[in-house]
């Protein structure tokens, strides 16, 4: 279990004050100028260093997507901080915005620094009201204390922070629909490439990073790469906020080291499953968009970027969803298809035509209302949407299917023949 | 940049810069399926629709081949399992969602080439509810049940034409495209180019005319033939789409000023060729009916006319011009060419005159469009066409429009205006009514009408003051500079500003935009000419343009919009009273004596009157035969009453036309004539293009082609003619134009379009002259000033308003042809005037009541607009409504230099037509 020294957000639970006198109190913007004035280049080898993977979760090496952006550029060069925290399970963004907004706004700035950027956007997501107005404020705060505009924090560098709001749509979190959104269009995914490095924010290098990647930025700068990397397993270090919800006894975020393992993970933070470990049927480890597992890998798997992969799933955005022997296991799927449905910008086919027709088909596999060849056939359609579609979103809705295929196929079939003999008594 | 090797298919291929993996894949003959892409000039590729994936080693995911261009080294499979299946899976999902293919819109549309092609034919994925039909256009069939949301529609409307009607709305499934807030596409801003109609790859969105009222595709075309658009000056290249003999849609071309695309003129707007009236017959005036009895209904004429043979009719006609000619001498006839016909028409039609009548009497509408802006080129520069094609503004980064609203009257340059604003280019628009390119504009002055030379005075002394003027230009290429220079100061902005109703601060802005722009160029029409200063207007842009060194470059240069599909091409031909063809004066003995030489007879050594003079002429008794083809000056001529008038006092009147036009109703015979899809012939657009229009339809009826006609009475009157076809023709006029050459008909048949000049027989012409000297005596170009001269007629307290006139996106010219157009005609059915809704409000009429428009020489009663466009004080009428003809009440004040008349500018009033007064109608 991950020491409490070790924790990098100490009021994940709000238990303190979020202004910036309390985030002064607890180490935030301590020297910051120091770190600058070491240089860009030193800044982005020690998070190299550090083996900081992406928090968004497609968990890419934080400090190689750093070194992308031009030395030199003759335009502007931005960073956009994604905030727009959409994926369901997943509220680990949120808090850090609520209570440790400093974490945030100081790593805009030693990022930004890093990659040349002297002005960065955080585009929130529309219905974190309250957390945009306490961001804002805790950006105002830092603008008044001289931590940002001209010279910020003293450290030569003028840097300005532009708090965006979103409207509400799923699609703005992946960071080329975030972009047009941001640039005032209708939020759909760019095609990569060029990647956001080149041609990103109106036309400029940029880079798109988590709210949590960039808020560990400044403990991980000033406590040394070593420490980060220290902690948790090799191409997986770090501590992580998980957020486990769903049948447990006490759902929460919690920081921990990469790498527990799912039952320590569960038992030791979230006060057990429902009913006990054995009443465990599935957990579904990073988000909506990874597939589920069934409770027999639950029982070892260690929760990182590398362990999860290697059970077909993912540690995404690491939203522990946990579902009990109560879950009807297609209906909770199907659920999850009806949100990608909804949420498909509808820019291209296999997305906006293939998400309806799998929510359409699981809709009636709930009730059993479909041949068992359909299965087959759903699972297919699933593997042609994926590595399809122009961005992610087909992916996320083609992986919860496949994991409810690979693992829960026989329940599908009862259902199936459950309906037919029941249909078949009627009919009788 | 060198060019990027990389694998396709297992082989080591070479891919050009910025080239794309599916036109590597295509230029090599690799078949990839593509739905949401088009090769097409102006279309991004946008990979949205996956129907391209191919397999990249390395990647992950499938890459769309459209949008994804090779690196070095690359190894592309365009045909792995992976990526067929892909593809596939694309065509079936969507395959679903499609009306049944026997049912289809289009059976044949792109869609379902590509379906067919990858194998796939139906699916196994049930069908979802589909939108309803939408047929509130009337050119335009929407059905979005076949919508595969490839958005080529909102590309062709928002990137191509720049019309931004077109969005897509709603995300995932639900998404659709709409015509602006979801509106009925009838109800909406659309402005019916039917870009999207062309774009769409599956029927969608159709001609309305080729599927039935159910959607059911009923009137597929049959054959195809290439040509030209009859309507404006840009030259479009299309395609006729024929069924059983009859135009059934148009499609737009890959011509060099098109690219493509098309207006709804040029795309809707054909079927006046297959109209009722049609004239099919020859026609003599009956004995006794009075040239003052012309109220005749063009769809029966046999109340004032019988019918004659061609025999019959072409000696009567032919009779008459002799019997004149040899009665009251060569002067005493007059000959008006078209701007409408070919090339090779209005060579035979000036040589018909100057051989055959014996004068220089002939003359065509280039006199009521651009006459002074020639004058004034040829003065300044030695030569009266453009030094730019209206492409160039892809190149420039200062555009200027004035006296001109291209997005009405030449819409498919107004697409290369629109995207260079797109691209980054400042517009600068100068009218003083508002238009549909002000939305676009860096700056819009809306000065007030007639104040042209104020203003771009102005300018011209801000550039002299301020010495931003290209100083090494100067030297090197004009001459007068110090004479120009002393006499703009004079005119300071502040002093200029209440004169033009533009301020001194505005001025100064785009004196010194356009001065250091790096290329600058200089658009204008109408507004600009059809002044009794337009030769002085036309004198201060050719001044602006000079002394930046706004010529000769890349994206520069001096380009008036000529306004008919060959007045450019008419003009050459020399339909001009002063000159013979290209330009050279008649009063050159030289010159003459080459004709002379040419045509084997003496000619006249005087110059010739120009169209207003004629009729004046006419009108007192001087004229007294006069032969029209394809003209209508009883609609296009100032004070037409008193043309009219003048008309109706001919002895002889001969009119060849299509229609009965107004003007024919005066004639003592009419001969049937050839519409532009019936005959081969050459026209050149404002751009210098000489472009091939080539025989899609047979005459209708007893009709024939002009230049047989314009050969049958030349041969009635002396002439010994021998033509067999257009080709000959244009033989003969490459020996008589220099302009012409290294371009034959045979070339024009194989390029379908070759820019003069042109120095090689491989070359396709010069598209910006002058870079090194201009075609004057010096070499040099020189500078004119400009003095005020106020309009003709004032606004006084009886007349207190200024009438201008002008035309609308629907209608052509004096509307014989789109008035007789289906889908024009619904679009805009009735005669209009525009007035400020300010105006209306002071005067008590509500919009679309009646009102009556009069000024010193007539009066005519139409509907009211209100058109927020139109400043307060202005009236604009469009001219082609024969029931309310504008010209009834226009001012015929010529200018001295161009002698054209003062269409822009009259004093006039407005008053409400009471209902009682109509109800006794």
């Amino acid at each position: 279990m991950l020491r409490d020294e070790d924790r990098i957000f100490q009021n994940l639970y709000g238990e303190l004050d979020w202004r910036l006198a309390g985030a002064r109190a607890r180490g935030d913007w301590d020297g910051t100028a120091a770190l600058i004035a070491k240089g860009r280049d030193w800044i982005v080898n020690e998070v190299k260093n550090s083996g900081l993977r992406g928090r968004g979760g497609a968990g890419f090496p934080t400090g190689l997507k750093w070194s992308f952006m031009p030395k030199q550029s003759e335009r502007p060069c931005y960073l956009v901080v994604n905030a727009d925290e959409s994926e369901p399970g997943t509220c680990k963004d949120r808090d850090i915005i609520r209570h440790e907004p400093q974490k945030l706004i100081e790593g805009c700035l030693l990022a930004s620094f890093a990659m040349g950027a002297h002005t960065c956007f955080i585009y929130i997501r529309g219905e974190f009201v309250n957390e945009a107005r306490r961001l804002q404020a805790a950006i105002d705060e830092a603008y008044e204390a001289g931590l940002l505009g001209k010279n910020a924090a003293g450290s030569g560098w003028d840097f300005d922070l532009i708090l965006h709001r979103g409207a509400g749509a799923y699609i703005c979190g992946e960071e080329m629909a975030l972009l047009e959104s941001l640039e005032g269009r209708k939020g759909q995914p760019r095609l990569k490439p060029p990647f956001p490095a080149q041609v990103g924010l109106y036309g400029c290098p940029t880079t798109v990073n988590n709210v949590e990647t960039i808020s560990v930025v400044p403990t991980i700068l000033r406590r040394g790469a070593s420490w980060f990397a220290g902690i948790g397993r090799p191409k997986n270090e770090g501590t992580k906020v998980f957020c486990i919800s769903g049948h447990v006894n006490r759902p929460c975020n919690v920081e921990e080291a990469m790498g527990i393992p799912l039952r320590e993970l569960i038992e030791k933070h979230a006060g057990g499953v429902r009913g006990g470990w054995d009443n465990l049927l599935a957990v579904i480890p990073g988000g909506s968009s990874v597939p589920c597992i069934p409770k027999p890998i639950c029982d070892e798997v260690l929760m990182d970027f590398d362990s999860l992969r290697e059970v077909k799933s993912g540690l995404g955005t690491a939203a522990v969803i946990v579902m009990d022997k109560s879950t009807d296991i297609i209906k909770a799927i199907a659920r999850l298809a009806k949100f990608y449905k909804h949420e498909s910008c509808g820019q291209c086919t296999p997305c906006r035509e293939g998400t309806g027709w799998m929510w359409r088909v699981l809709e009636r596999m709930v009730k059993g209302e479909a041949e068992v060849a359909e299965i087959d056939m759903l699972l297919d359609v699933s593997y042609e949407i994926e590595g399809h579609t122009i961005c992610a979103l087909g992916d996320a809705a083609a992986w919860p299917v496949q994991g409810l295929i690979r693992h829960f196929r026989p329940v599908i079939e009862a259902r199936i023949a459950e309906y037919r003999s029941r249909a078949g008594r009627r009919a009788a | 940049m060198s060019t990027i090797k990389f694998i396709l298919d297992g082989r080591e291929v070479e891919a050009a810069p910025g080239e794309t993996i599916w036109q590597v894949a295509n230029r090599l003959g690799i078949e990839i399926p593509h739905l949401c892409y088009s090769p097409k000039p102006g279309y991004r590729p946008d990979g949205n629709c996956r129907a391209c994936m191919v397999e990249i080693e390395g990647e992950r995911v499938l890459a769309a081949s459209c949008i994804r261009k090779p690196a070095p080294g690359m190894k592309v499979q365009t045909a792995s399992e992976r990526a067929k299946t892909a593809r596939k899976l694309v065509f079936e999902l969507l395959v679903a969602d499609q009306p049944p293919r026997e049912r289809a819109h289009d059976p044949d549309s792109r869609f379902w080439q590509w379906a067919d092609r990858v194998e796939v034919a139906a699916s196994r994925f049930p069908k979802d509810v589909r939108p309803k039909p939408d047929r509130s256009h009337p050119a335009m069939a929407v059905h979005l049940d076949a919508c595969i949301q490839c958005t080529l529609c909102v590309r062709a409307c928002r990137e191509v034409q720049v019309n931004d009607v077109i969005g897509m709305a709603a995300r995932g499934h639900q998404e659709k495209i709409v015509f602006d807030f979801d509106d009925p596409m009838g109800a909406s801003t659309c402005v019916a180019c039917g870009e999207c109609v062309q774009a769409c790859p599956t029927g969608a969105l159709m001609p309305a005319t080729l599927v039935d009222e159910a959607g059911a595709y009923t009137n597929a075309p049959d054959r195809e033939v290439d040509s030209v658009c009859p309507y404006c000056g840009v030259g479009c290249q299309l395609t006729y789409r024929i069924r059983n003999d009859r135009i059934v849609a148009v499609a737009g071309k890959n011509g060099p000023s098109n690219r493509n695309r098309l207006c709804v003129k040029g795309r809707f707007g054909f079927d006046y060729v297959h109209h009722p009236d049609r004239l099919t017959k020859p026609m003599i005036r009956k004995e006794g009916v009075p040239k003052s009895d012309v109220a005749i209904d063009p769809a029966n004429p046999w109340t004032h006319f019988r019918e004659a043979t061609w025999e019959e009719a072409l000696d009567r006609a032919a009779e008459g011009l002799r019997r004149i000619r040899d009665r009251d001498g060569p002067g005493a006839l007059a000959g008006f060419g078209s701007a409408k016909g070919s090339n090779e028409e209005a060579y035979l039609f000036q040589k018909l005159v100057r051989t055959g009548f014996g004068s220089n009497n002939v003359d065509h509408c280039t006199r009521l469009c651009h006459a002074s802006s020639v004058a004034a080129l040829m003065e300044g520069i030695g030569s009266g066409a453009v030094t730019a094609p209206f492409m160039a503004a892809e190149q420039s980064d200062v555009i200027i429009v004035i006296g001109a609203n291209p997005t009405e009257n030449h819409p498919v340059a107004a697409t290369f205006f629109k995207q260079a604003t797109k691209r980054g280019a400042e517009l600068i628009v100068m009218d003083p009514r508002g238009q549909a390119l002000k939305r676009h504009a860096t700056h819009m002055l809306q000065f007030k009408p007639g104040r042209d030379v104020p203003m771009l005075n102005a300018m011209l002394n801000v550039i002299c003051e301020e010495e931003l003027y290209d100083r090494q230009y100067v030297q090197a290429h004009t001459e007068d500079f110090e004479k120009l220079k002393a006499h703009v100061k004079d005119f300071p902005p502040e002093k200029m500003a209440p004169l033009c109703g533009i301020d001194a601060e505005t001025l100064r802005t785009v004196a010194r935009k356009f001065a250091r722009a790096e290329a600058g160029i200089i658009f204008w029409g109408m507004g600009v000419s059809q002044h009794t200063h337009g030769t002085d207007n036309a004198r201060c842009l050719i001044a602006l343009a000079l002394i930046t060194g706004q010529t000769g470059r890349p994206g520069t240069g001096l380009h008036p919009l000529r306004g008919q599909n060959n007045v450019q091409g008419a003009s050459d031909a020399g339909l001009i009273p002063m000159v013979y063809p290209d330009y050279r004066s008649v009063e050159d003995p030289a010159t003459r004596a080459f004709f002379e030489e040419l045509w084997g007879t003496k000619l006249d050594p005087k110059k010739g009157l120009t169209v207003v003079e004629i009729v004046n002429a006419a009108y007192d008794g001087r004229i007294k035969g006069l032969y029209v083809m394809g003209e209508n000056p009883a609609m296009s001529d100032p004070d037409a009453g008193h043309a009219r008038a003048g008309l109706a006092k001919l002895e002889h009147l001969v009119v060849q036309d299509i229609f009965l036009t107004e003007t024919a109703k005066y004639a003592d015979v009419v001969l049937p004539a050839s519409a532009w899809p019936e005959k081969d012939g050459t026209v050149t657009n404002t751009n210098r293009q000489v472009q091939m229009g080539r025989r899609a339809l047979p005459l209708p009826g007893d009709a024939r082609q002009d230049w047989w006609i314009i050969q049958e009475i030349a041969r009635r009157i002396g002439l010994d003619w021998n033509y067999t076809h257009p080709r000959d023709v244009f033989a003969e006029m490459t020996k008589a134009m220099p302009s012409l050459a290294n371009i034959t008909w045979e070339r024009l048949l194989r390029e379908d379009s070759v820019t003069y000049p042109c120095p090689a027989p491989d070359h396709p012409g010069e598209a910006i002259v002058f870079a090194e000297r201009f075609p004057t005596p010096s070499g040099r170009g020189k500078l004119v000033p400009a003095s005020i001269v106020p309009p003709a007629e004032e606004p006084d307290e009886e007349y207190p308003m200024v009438l201008t006139t002008g035309r609308q996106l629907e209608h052509w010219h004096t509307g014989a042809m789109t008035r007789r157009a289906e889908v024009l005609d619904l679009l805009e059915p009735e005669a209009v005037a525009m007035l400020s809704p300010l105006d209306l409000r002071r005067l008590g009429i509500a919009p679309g009541e009646k009102i009556r428009v009069a000024t010193r020489r007539g009066r005519i009663e139409l509907s009211a607009r209100s058109d927020g466009a139109v400043p307060s004080g202005l009236i604009f009428i469009p001219f082609c409504y024969a029931e309310a003809a504008a010209n009834i009440l226009t001012n015929p004040q010529l200018d001295p230099y161009g002698k054209i008349p003062e269409f822009k500018y009259c004093a006039a009033k407005v008053e409400k037509v009471e209902a009682e007064a109509l109800a006794a109608q």
